[in-house]
């Protein structure tokens, strides 16, 4: 490197990470850093509005007097049939609860197919049997959709991608930055669980031990929570790159920082050791039935009260507090004493030797 | 779970910490050598806890930062034909060559396989015998035993189509090579429980007395850091230079006999080429002639690369203790885990992107 | 370096001549190597490094180093290895 390229490079000190792609790699779809650069730098220039300028899971307008809730989400597990469900049942739910952390009643959905030629048949008849079992389940019709068939290798055997319709019909405004110093952090249980699960299908990371996806609807665990207060700021399902993203999100789209007790966040066994001997961090891992909502001080014992009370939120707990400093950090207290900071993630987690 | 959990007991932990506090009476820098250790350390904030005037610094135990540029570029250009299956451990994917990652290899389709155990590859071979498998065979001691294995087998099982690349590196000729620097601060080690679990801890006896350093056989979870700590502390503060074995409950002089014999079967000691830091004699495995056909630098005819680190990157400093990572100007900024400069950024376990995984960039003092 | 986790032995049996185990890890269990610890029996903890049991743990040292780590704040110190060092420090009783 030259003298003068040295010194240029010295000179150019940007804050923001070089992230210089020219092709799109897998840690694109993560939910961390990369989705977000992808995000900043692609999507919000192009489409520029201020519904997406939120960049909630979900965009929330008046139409003729009534909120409306609207949401869009794909689907590309593999496997598409794992511990605890399928790539249908994930669909439906995923839907849902993007809609119900705006505080919406979800009303109907509409699914798009992409079939990989030589998908059994019989698959796609178990997928959209399952589908029409969590509809039912969230009270939700699938009322329109599309299909289209790519050329085998083209596809990984089905994507999904759905649209969601729901309306709001409480007083609230729930946003990622809402969130205000002194608000409480709440978790509504285990984490980890679906990560884990899909992890313990790939080639050569198998294991035993009953990991299932913890797939859920959430929008009556959210109706609950709304009946014991209307002061519920931020709510979202930690999916992909797990509660460490979420809060990350929130805590940058709130300008606050945050505080967790380590000991507080709950974590199965069988996700503990199977992250043990991966190296991967619970925090960072997917959830698919649980939600992180953020709390006025004086509401937040009234919420845990109705989440407990609730079979989706059993294993609910007070996490962390919003404070005014350090924003936007998101620290923690580890159960040893000490103090570690939560980031965001880079790209996808891998298992690790070191 | 068990021989995990309670030693990350807060209440034992304090008071390690106070005792710490209690005997100290000046300031000291300890190197821990595994990037397994500086992990567990900046996860559950030790550092945050310990007393002023003891500074950990974060030593060169992470092979994947410390797998030179050239076998890097190496492993590409075989994981790009056509024939390949190239296997590897998780933490090689985003290691960047001169060119790209094996991730983004992946991504051109490129049959890049991530492995938790080096005998996956048996079956992997078996199942395509028409392919040729490779193995990313990375690692310190600890990976040797099973790397070893996966050779041994192959030609035990005849399994003809698959070979290793082999870049192990040893920690004693690492660890006099920064004592022997004119620059070096450490003072005292926390040694590396895992590949003494392998080797024993006998050679670093010689190390410890020569240059008059305390070497603490010390574990991985926080109290056996904590514990590690203390009693290297001790001996600092009594002017004492002995190796001690804080990892008991793992650790034995003698190490793992069994394990130590198929290692010495098949590989032999040799030079190797650290990335950041550079040549270090007798500092790695290579294999022995008896098993050239399974290595895959000579079965797959790859040229010579010739690397160059940028200039800006200290991490030749980091690995040796010398610097940290804030000490750097491109830490966090131009040098990051999605585009890493050197050595010590470019795997989760380097003492940079440990550092900033962490968030350490975003927060310099952490209380 | 080297992610080595605590697993306890549930069984072992053989592989083409190589000795394997089930080895539970919290709530799960994964297959491991047991070539390098020939002592380990079903029961006993091992340490697994990248699928291979590269030390069996020593349950008895584990138990007495730990009772010491517990013993410290109880004591006001921890057992020193040179107690006449403690002594001239005037450390505890």
């Amino acid at each position: 490197m030259s003298e003068k390229a040295k010194g240029d490079l010295l000179g150019a000190a940007c804050p923001v990470p070089i992230i210089d792609h020219k092709q799109i790699v897998l840690g694109h779809g993560s939910g961390g850093k990369l989705t977000a650069d992808l995000v900043q730098k692609i999507f919000l220039p192009a489409f520029n509005n201020p519904y997406l300028e939120r960049l909630d899971d979900q965009a929330v307008f008046h139409l003729n007097g009534t909120r409306l809730a609207l949401t869009t989400d794909s689907f590309v597990v593999t496997p598409i049939f794992f511990p605890g469900g399928d790539i249908g049942r994930l669909a439906v739910n995923g839907t849902v609860n993007d809609l119900a952390m705006s505080g919406a009643r979800p009303l109907y959905i509409a699914a798009a197919f992409i079939l990989e030629e030589g998908l059994l048949t019989d698959d796609l008849g178990r997928i959209s049997g399952s589908m029409q079992a969590a509809a039912s389940e969230a009270g939700v019709s699938v009322v329109t959709g599309d299909t289209k068939v790519v050329n085998r290798g083209k596809g990984d055997q089905v994507f999904i991608t759905t649209t969601g319709l729901g309306i709001i019909e409480k007083p609230v405004t729930i946003s990622a930055d809402r969130a205000q110093p002194g608000d409480k952090i709440l978790l509504s249980g285990y984490i980890g669980d679906h990560g884990i699960a899909i992890m313990s299908q790939r080639e050569n990371l198998e294991f035993e031990g009953a990991v299932e996806s913890d797939t859920a609807p959430l929008h009556s665990l959210v109706a609950a929570m709304l009946e014991a207060s209307l002061e519920i700021h931020c709510l979202r399902d930690p999916t992909r790159g797990g509660v460490a993203t979420t809060l990350n999100e929130i805590a940058a789209r709130s300008r606050i920082g945050m505080e967790l007790e380590e000991r507080e966040i709950p974590v199965r066994e069988a996700v503990k050791g199977a992250c043990e001997i991966l190296g991967l961090d619970p925090l960072y891992v997917a959830n698919e039935g649980k939600l992180l909502a953020v709390v006025a001080p004086e509401a937040a014992s009234g919420v845990l009260e109705k989440m407990r009370a609730h079979p989706l939120g059993r294993g609910a707990r007070l996490i962390g507090a919003v404070v005014a400093e350090h924003a936007p950090l998101v620290l923690m207290r580890t159960e040893v004493g000490g103090t570690r900071i939560v980031d965001l993630m880079i790209g996808e987690q891998l298992p690790r030797i070191c | 779970m068990k021989y995990l959990d309670e030693y990350r007991n807060g209440e034992i932990a304090r008071n390690l910490i106070q005792e710490i506090g209690r005997i100290l009476t000046r300031s000291w820098v300890l190197m821990e050598v595994c990037g397994g250790q500086t992990h567990t350390i900046v996860k559950h904030g030790l550092d945050t806890m310990l007393p002023e005037g003891i500074e950990l610094v974060h030593g060169p135990g992470c092979p994947v930062c410390v797998t030179s540029l050239e076998l890097i570029d190496k492993a590409h250009a075989i994981a790009r034909r056509p024939e390949v299956i190239f296997c590897s451990f998780g933490d090689m994917l985003r290691v960047p060559g001169s060119v790209c990652d094996l991730f983004t290899l992946k991504s051109q389709g490129a049959d890049v396989r991530v492995v938790y155990s080096p005998l996956d590859c048996l079956k992997i071979a078996r199942a395509n015998p028409h392919k040729k498998v490779v193995f990313f065979a990375i690692g310190f001691e600890t990976t040797a035993p099973a790397n070893a294995m996966l050779v041994w087998r192959a030609r035990r099982e005849e399994v003809r189509n698959v070979s290793v690349l082999v870049s192990h590196v040893l920690v004693p000729p690492a660890i006099t090579a920064i004592l022997e620097s004119p620059y070096n601060r450490v003072q005292g080690f926390l040694g590396p429980g895992h590949v003494c679990a392998v080797m024993g801890y006998e050679e670093y006896e010689p190390i410890s007395a020569r240059f008059k350093v305390p070497i603490v056989i010390t574990g991985f979870e926080p109290l056996d850091l904590l514990e590690g700590t203390l009693i290297t502390l001790r001996q600092l503060e009594s002017g004492r230079a002995e190796v001690e074995n804080q990892y008991g409950r793992a650790v034995t002089r003698e190490g793992n006999k069994a394990a130590k014999q198929l290692v010495f079967s098949v590989f032999e000691i040799g030079d190797r080429k650290w990335r950041g830091v550079g040549a270090i004699p007798r500092s790695g495995y290579k294999l022995r002639p008896e098993f050239y056909d399974y290595d895959a630098e000579r079965l797959f005819e790859v040229q010579e690369i010739s690397t160059e680190e940028p200039a800006i990157c200290i991490s030749g400093q980091i690995l040796r203790g010398i610097k940290k990572p804030h000490d750097c100007p491109a830490f966090g900024t131009l040098c990051n885990p999605e585009h890493p400069l050197g050595a010590t950024m470019v795997s989760a376990e380097g003492a940079c992107a440990a550092y900033y995984t962490y968030g350490r960039h975003l927060k310099e003092e952490v209380r | 370096m080297c992610l080595g986790i605590p697993g306890k032995v549930l069984e072992s049996f053989d592989v083409n001549g190589l000795r394997m185990a089930k080895v539970q890890f919290g709530g799960i269990v994964r297959e491991a190597c047991l070539e390098y610890t020939p002592e380990a029996a079903v029961g006993d903890y091992v340490i697994v490094h990248v699928g291979f049991a590269i030390s069996k743990v020593d349950e008895e040292e584990a138990a007495r180093t730990y009772k010491l780590l517990e013993e410290m704040g109880q004591l006001g110190e921890l057992e020193a290895p040179d107690a006449e060092d403690s002594a001239a420090r005037g450390s505890g009783p």
